[in-house]
């Protein structure tokens, strides 16, 4: 059977799936993935490379403007990924009001972390 | 929503996991999910990290000897172990999503795939960081 017959051409224009939200999730969750492996591959080698180095190395190092985009960029993929990937855990155990207050602290939580993670590596880059 | 039954009595919850024999396809599932769960108290780590390099050297140093205590080397460890299981195991995720790979041989093949690769990633990181960090 052709699936693309299963959804309706407005269902299909707007990529929208059978119900709500569920193919944009799919592919957000898709698409921050891809971007997590050379970010997260980059940060693994790059804190191998730093293994016993003190502050003053660590710091010289993520100043490099490479280390800086690259660990801007591994905490926005990093919390996107980490916020859609535990929203199907939460959604899969959790019901009714624990849900949606699980669901609130865990967005407000990530967004608050990813925040937290990126200023304090601009402080670094940019700090005197 | 369910409508509620008149005639109520407890139903089977889905899936009953504990009545299945385990099997490698539904360990490395169970394991995608738990490691991504680990992966995201990791990730509460590596903020905290940064912000105590942010914040000097002497919140640095705290954070970094929690690191190198018995108990940081450990759950260092584990978080190796758990990013690498993650990695591949959704690296054979997205081939799956690309329509490769289904068929029964291809499936455990990847799936032992996953288990020794994450197996021998983990082991070479942790070489590579002692012979570096001395």
């Amino acid at each position: 059977m052709d699936r693309q017959h299963m959804r309706s051409p407005l269902a299909r224009a707007m990529g929208l799936g059978s119900a709500k939200k569920g193919v944009e999730h799919w592919w957000a969750e898709r698409v921050s993935a891809v971007a997590l492996i050379p970010l997260t591959l980059w940060f693994v080698a790059s804190i191998i490379a730093q293994t016993g180095s003190d502050h003053a190395t660590f710091i010289t190092w993520l100043r490099t403007p490479v280390a800086t985009i690259m660990m801007v960029l591994l905490l926005v993929a990093l919390f996107h990924h980490t916020a859609l990937g535990l929203q199907v855990v939460i959604e899969d155990y959790r019901h009714a009001g624990a849900k949606f207050a699980a669901l609130v602290i865990m967005r407000l939580s990530c967004f608050g972390l990813a925040t937290a993670g990126i200023i304090a590596t601009l402080h670094i880059a940019f700090g005197g | 929503m369910m409508p509620t039954s008149p005639a109520k009595r407890p139903r089977p919850l889905s899936p009953n996991i504990q009545n299945y024999r385990p099997q490698l396809t539904s360990v490395l599932s169970i394991a995608n999910r738990i490691s991504g769960v680990l992966l995201s108290l990791a990730a509460v780590v590596l903020v905290i990290w940064l912000l105590a390099a942010a914040a000097g050297p002497e919140a640095y140093a705290v954070v970094q000897g929690a690191f190198a205590s018995w108990l940081g080397q450990v759950v260092l460890f584990g978080c190796t172990f758990a990013f690498f299981l993650h990695l591949c195991g959704g690296i054979r995720h997205l081939v799956w999503d690309m329509g490769y790979g289904y068929e029964l041989g291809s499936i455990y093949a990847s799936g032992w795939t996953v288990v020794a690769g994450s197996v021998v990633l983990t082991v070479l990181a942790w070489i590579a960081s002692l012979v570096l960090g001395g």
